[in-house]
């Protein structure tokens, strides 16, 4: 359902990305890992047209559903995004208004891709969406501002309205990598939990290994703006070839033997 | 705001204006020239000696210092800040039937430069460093660098004698005599303010939840007019608040070029006739309202922004 093909971009004359290809099946889980500035986020900002300043997809093309994404204009990409495609960020709450109240936003999100819903209706999807992520007390998040909440909250609620139009394709950039461990693994669960009720297709970046162990179907590995190495969840963590995997996954703790999220 | 810093407020409020009511009335007591004396010359009077001194004496200016300031501010506590020499009008009433002459024109000075100034910061911020913002700065150089007297001038000799539009001075208050004062007014105020708010929103757009916005799939225009416009009026409001502080002391020169019948234009007149009692009630009335306006400003504050209505709170 999506098809990235030699992408490359870049900023200006800087090229960050080169002759990138992904694949990605529905309900199919990828993550990109690799340590900071190995140019993971950047992918997933080109799929959705969010790149900064003066960054623009050179060459390549990302065919999702037969459309070439880096073709569509603005107005195009507007309607995918939030709705078919849909994206959490390292901070979700970050990722609001920060003097606006949560539901306002929540309800505005919901209204602009449809036109059709009430304000009422819209309020009540969105508390049924935090009830889904085990959010309690939805009418008083709704109430909230965003720094009243604590960083898993926000990152449900990220989740909860990334989900909102069962989105075929999730991107989830460093989604957990802000949390504590009991955190992460509950944000994580919650992933997964999502993409099988929904079906969604989800590119997951993380600097995590075990992260990426745990959820993975597709691993890529990342470094300095091209992939490594790529392969199924066991090809790279049982079988890695190059030197560079094989010293990320030297840095996963392990317990009892056993990969530890 | 809770109570207890509301009453701090007040309380340091108070103090400054004990402090700017000492320094006006000493100020005023070391200038050269004898009060009295003024007061004769201001009446076009001559006076004999012994006329002179009991004047002197009537006035309480054979007391000491501490004498004359405490019995003046006692009487300016209870509302009377004595009587004009040259015209023996009460200080008090000279003042109020200026103010709201001077708030007007305060008002439609700032009204002119919002309605003008948000759009074009907004432009200058959106197309950042193409060629409209480029204009735009360079006419906010122009404006900022056109001192209001010869502005004032100027605006009277294009649009009053040339043209005939507009009247070139007030002498009142119809909106038609209005309108030059308050673009003079208007025209440094817009230069800076369109400044301000180009900063201002290119503040708010580089932050994450502009990103956040169009990632939920909000339009370009939605995230301009719904989030970031709100947002980047937030640190203009407390700029608004010094700004109609200072109008209201600093209308002066140009209410003098239109002779607008305003607080300045009294203000450059007392000093000219050495009136000193209204210099005074005039110095004071100015803190007071100036302290007053950033109080709500302050407090208005924490009514738009929740983060500081929880710091306060907490």
């Amino acid at each position: 359902m999506l098809d990235i093909n030699d992408m490359t971009i870049s900023y200006g004359d800087n090229r960050v990305i080169e002759h990138f290809n992904l694949s990605v099946k529905p309900g199919e889980i990828v993550s990109l890992v690799g340590e900071s500035g190995s140019g993971k986020t950047t992918v997933v900002r080109a799929i959705m047209g969010l790149l900064p300043g003066n960054g623009k997809i050179e060459s390549g093309a990302v065919i999702y559903d037969g459309r070439d994404l880096s073709k569509l204009s603005d107005k195009e990409m507007k309607t995918l995004r939030g709705s078919e495609i849909s994206m959490i960020f390292q901070d979700c709450g970050a990722m609001l208004n920060p003097i606006r109240r949560i539901g306002s936003q929540f309800q505005e999100y919901l209204r602009i891709h449809d036109k059709k819903l009430s304000k009422d209706e819209a309020r009540k999807k969105a508390e049924s969406m935090f009830t889904l992520m085990s959010l309690p007390d939805s009418s008083r998040i709704m109430r909230s501002y965003p720094f009243q909440l604590s960083g898993g909250q926000r990152q449900r609620i990220g989740i909860a309205m990334a989900m909102s139009f069962a989105p075929k394709l999730l991107l989830a950039d460093e989604p957990t990598s802000a949390l504590d461990v009991t955190i992460q693994a509950q944000i994580v669960r919650q992933i997964l939990m999502m993409r099988d009720m929904y079906h969604s297709s989800v590119i997951m970046v993380t600097h995590n290994l075990g992260v990426a162990a745990y959820v993975s179907d597709k691993i890529l590995v990342m470094k300095n703006g091209s992939v490594v190495e790529s392969g199924t969840r066991d090809e790279i963590l049982k079988h890695p070839k190059m030197d560079y995997t094989k010293k990320l996954i030297e840095a996963i703790p392990v317990m009892d033997g056993e990969i530890y999220v | 705001m809770t109570l207890k810093k509301f009453i701090n407020r007040i309380l340091q409020m108070l103090l400054v204006l004990l402090g700017i009511s000492f320094l006006t009335f000493m100020l005023t007591y070391l200038a050269p020239g004898d009060p009295a004396t003024a007061m004769f010359s201001a009446a076009g009077v001559t006076p004999k000696p012994e006329q002179l001194e009991a004047v002197r004496v009537s006035m309480g200016l054979d007391k000491p210092f501490f004498v004359q300031y405490m019995t003046w501010l006692t009487n300016c506590l209870h509302g009377d800040f004595g009587t004009s020499f040259s015209n023996k009008n009460l200080v008090l009433n000279q003042i109020m039937g200026r103010l709201g002459a001077t708030v007007k024109l305060s008002f439609l000075s700032m009204g002119i430069m919002l309605i003008i100034s948000i759009p074009l910061g907004v432009i200058s911020a959106v197309k950042e460093n193409k060629w409209c913002d480029n204009l735009i700065r360079v006419l906010n150089f122009m404006g900022i660098s056109m001192p209001g007297f010869w502005l004032g001038l100027l605006l009277q000799y294009v649009f009053a004698i040339n043209l005939k539009l507009l009247p070139v001075a007030s002498q009142g208050m119809g909106l038609n005599k209005m309108i030059l004062p308050s673009s003079t007014l208007a025209v440094a105020m817009t230069s800076k303010y369109t400044r301000q708010v180009r900063a201002a929103v290119l503040d708010e757009l580089s932050m994450d939840y502009v990103v956040g916005a169009k990632a939920r799939g909000l339009s370009n225009a939605q995230i301009l007019f719904l989030h970031v416009l709100p947002n980047a009026m937030l640190p203009l409001i407390t700029l608004l608040g010094i700004s109609f502080g200072s109008l209201l002391g600093g209308t002066a020169v140009v209410e003098m070029i239109f002779s607008y019948p305003g607080l300045g234009e009294l203000g450059i007149r007392a000093v000219r006739g050495r009136d000193y009692p209204l210099i005074q009630g005039f110095v004071l009335w100015i803190a007071l309202i100036y302290m007053v306006i950033n109080l709500i400003v302050d407090i208005s504050y924490s009514l738009f922004d929740p983060r500081v209505r929880e710091k306060r709170q907490s």
